[in-house]
């Protein structure tokens, strides 16, 4: 908002409706030496320009041995569910890109961690997929510093310490990890009877994620060997999500720390629909559940 | 849904909880301040235009017969009132089939020195020559793949005389003659397409993908016609680089390419953002073994140029005079009216389209003789050339030599070049840091390397790269 009034329409400007025209140009722009943000309207319409992301923008250095490169490119694009977007405006689509070397892939879950992070992603030397939870557009409120800031890529973030178990998330989830904690210590009347007394005390290890490629191994590997457990949550369906990239890598790191199978909780393995919502995200409850199976293995 | 919508609003509450405010952690790299710029835009308001009418299009008249509403070309202006217009799309030439200047053409609008012309020329003598030896280099089973230029030696050259050294080129792959006549050495020719060590681009691509900064030649990739949205994204970049202003992009791509999305995308944002770039089409008649009549039911690729509202020009590709002044004019227009230009050039594709393609399998080798007799770019340059006494058989012969005892001496360099040390296979995927997960991959085959490297076939592999993969040994201890 504002930006074409305050820095000119040559800066700020409108493309004709076409994803894979808006990449490409895009790539174009950055190959030239200028810093370009491409903006794809929601996350679930970044698939025609798959192709100009994933042959041309991340094989661009490699191909080239750095004559040409994009770093200077950054996507932006909406993702996540919002309550009712249904098919096409819910999609988590990072684990499309996980499987993309050269790129990086970044999801923020605050205004402070958006602004830090979309900062860092713009500065990056190399080309990155920049996913906005929308559902936290205009219900996430914080302090933000005017100034400029940024903060690192691939660095994961510890959002609550914790030694009995690791859960691990990024984007929208989180909320539903918090809820999910406070659900453990205080279960309401109705849940009671299927949260033992001894799981409610759990010390959660609360871990963002951050960046989905190249993540923070070490971050989560370190946590997981200190918990001995450990659950990814995300909303996109669970086969051959981001989950089983890091549920993999767990245990071949954590093998003798692990007490309990790694836990994956995603959408299931159909598209997001309209009326389901609820009860096809990883939400509080889930959540809550695979927390107890995990703690009781 | 109310369920959902509860579930939601508590999520709203919890939103707090993961907003925690701003740390030291933050690296502060300049202090805010407040932009005072004032709009530039210039946009008419909406509702300007007459009611009823296209936004842009005030002169759209209406019909009221039904059958007088249809139509299915679009007609250049030029052609009002001209017999010629039954025939389609006109196409510009200077020289008719054997190289003399058509009725009415002069020398002034020809306007080219003796020695550019001549270089022209021996250029385009000398993509043959790289082709016939490299295709044979192939079939011996000496390098990999390849793809040979015959018959659009002309479209090609003569586009590259048309621009200046400094305009950027964003190539499919048939178009090795721009960098030929921006004097790209035949040895760094040689090595992208053996793969050897001084490869400017690594080793990592399939022969004839060039790239060259030097030369403003961006590197060519396999998938068609990507490199269309990004040449309107270059041409934008230019046009707003200082120094820049008097460049252009060109964009090459031959008629198959032309159908796939990204042709639709980069017409459309190169118009609509107003940048300065000619896309040349190369229309050789085929795209493998697909016919162009297999290819699109219109007037070629340049009846679609208005469609975009972009300046548009069909040439005989195989006058390498006309495509010559035709780019030239096509870039003076592109600069004065800040816009895009099509040029289709008509051109026959002479050889086969790769080395993994045998075309008789569905055209004659008849067809392709009398192409090669009745439309040849090389004999009508020659001609051209001859007629002015610039040039003669001697100077023919002698050329041929030359140019074969270059390529040939040139390849044998490239032959016996090492290739890139192996631990190269995983740099430059990232630039900056090497990411832990590709460290972690070098080293494991690092230590591969050394259990199972004395195995025949691995220690002959080895052998071929610089180092013979002893720069790997560095890498077996953890470098995490």
């Amino acid at each position: 908002m504002g930006l074409s009034e305050c820095f000119g329409r040559d800066r700020v400007f409108n493309t004709p409706l076409s994803e894979q025209g808006i990449v490409g140009f895009a790539i174009g722009v950055a190959d030239i030496g200028h810093t370009a943000v491409a903006e794809i309207q929601f996350a679930d319409y970044i698939f025609p320009a798959f192709d100009q992301i994933v042959n041309e923008a991340a094989k661009y250095n490699y191909r080239s041995a750095g004559q040409f490169h994009v770093g200077k490119l950054t996507i932006r694009a909406p993702c996540q569910s919002v309550g009712h977007g249904a098919l096409y405006h819910s999609q988590s689509v990072e684990q499309f890109f996980m499987a993309v070397p050269g790129l990086k892939v970044v999801v923020p879950r605050s205004p402070v961690q958006a602004k830090g992070l979309l900062r860092a992603s713009i500065v990056d030397s190399n080309p990155v997929v920049f996913l906005e939870p929308k559902f936290l557009y205009r219900s996430s409120v914080e302090e933000v510093p005017v100034d400029d800031f940024i903060l690192p890529l691939s660095e994961a973030e510890v959002v609550k310490g914790g030694d009995h178990i690791t859960l691990l998330s990024w984007g929208g989830p989180l909320y539903a990890c918090v809820q999910a904690l406070e659900l453990l210590a205080n279960p309401p009347r109705e849940i009671a009877k299927h949260v033992p007394q001894a799981v409610r005390s759990a010390n959660v290890e609360l871990i963002d994620l951050r960046t989905i490629l190249p993540w923070d191994r070490q971050t989560v590997i370190q946590s997981v060997a200190k918990t001995g457990r450990c659950i990814v949550v995300h909303e996109a369906p669970v086969t051959a999500g981001v989950g089983a990239e890091i549920a993999a890598e767990v245990q071949k790191s954590c093998f003798l720390n692990l007490q309990a199978p790694v836990i994956r909780l995603g959408g299931w393995d159909t598209p997001f629909p309209h009326v389901g919502e609820l009860f096809y995200k990883p939400e509080a409850i889930r959540i809550l559940d695979a927390i107890i199976t995990s703690l009781t293995y | 849904m109310a369920a959902s919508t509860a579930m939601s609003a508590g999520r709203m509450r919890l939103v707090q909880q993961l907003c925690v405010p701003a740390r030291t952690t933050f690296t502060r790299t300049s202090s805010s301040f407040v932009r005072s710029f004032a709009s530039t835009s210039l946009l008419g308001k909406d509702g300007d235009e007459p009611q009823g009418h296209l936004p842009g299009h005030p002169s759209s008249v209406f019909l009221t017969s039904l059958n007088d509403s249809f139509f299915d070309r679009v007609k250049p202006k030029t052609l009002s009132g001209n017999a010629n217009a039954q025939g389609g799309i006109p196409t510009y030439r200077l020289m008719d089939g054997v190289g003399r200047l058509l009725p009415g053409v002069t020398d002034e609008m020809v306007n080219i020195t003796q020695a550019e012309a001549v270089k022209m020329y021996r250029t385009m003598l000398l993509l043959p020559q790289i082709d016939v030896i490299l295709y044979n280099a192939q079939r011996q089973g000496r390098i990999s793949f390849m793809m040979t230029s015959y018959g659009e030696e002309g479209a090609v050259i003569g586009s590259a005389a048309g621009l200046a050294l400094q305009d950027e080129v964003f190539a499919q792959y048939r178009e090795s003659g721009v960098l030929l006549w921006r004097d790209f050495s035949i040895d760094h020719f040689m090595s992208q397409v053996f793969g050897a060590e001084d490869d400017l681009c690594g080793g990592r691509q399939m022969p004839i993908h060039f790239g060259s900064t030097k030369h403003h030649f961006h590197t060519i990739s396999s998938p068609l016609a990507t490199q269309i949205p990004q040449a309107a994204g270059a041409g934008y970049a230019l046009k707003r680089t200082k120094g820049r202003e008097g460049n252009v992009v060109i964009c090459y791509f031959g008629e198959g390419a032309a159908s796939e999305g990204d042709f639709h995308a980069g017409m459309n944002l190169a118009s609509t953002t107003k940048s300065p770039v000619i896309f040349f089409v190369r229309n050789n008649g085929y795209a493998i073994s697909t016919p162009a009549s297999e290819q699109f039911r219109g007037d070629g690729i340049a009846s679609r140029g208005p469609g975009y509202g972009m300046l548009t020009i069909r040439v005989d590709g195989n006058d390498a005079l006309a495509v010559r002044s035709a780019v030239q004019s096509a870039k003076a227009k592109a600069l004065s009216e800040q816009r895009p230009v099509l040029i289709e050039a008509m051109t026959y594709r002479v050889g086969h389209h790769s080395t993994s393609d045998d075309s008789s399998a569905y055209r004659s080798k008849q067809a392709v003789e009398s192409w090669k007799q009745m439309d040849n770019p090389l004999h009508r340059m020659r001609n051209f050339l001859t007629d002015r006494g610039w040039w003669n058989d001697k100077l023919e012969e002698e050329t041929k030599v030359q140019h074969r005892k270059l390529v040939i001496e040139a390849m044998g360099r490239a032959e016996k070049k090492k290739r890139p040390q192996l631990s190269s296979l995983f740099e430059g995927t990232y630039r900056g840091e090497m990411p832990g997960n590709l460290k972690e991959q070098r080293k494991e085959l690092a230590l591969l390397i050394e259990k199972y490297g004395a195995l025949p076939v691995w220690s002959k592999e080895l052998a071929k790269h610089a180092n013979a993969g002893k720069d790997m040994e560095q890498y077996r201890e953890d470098k995490a």
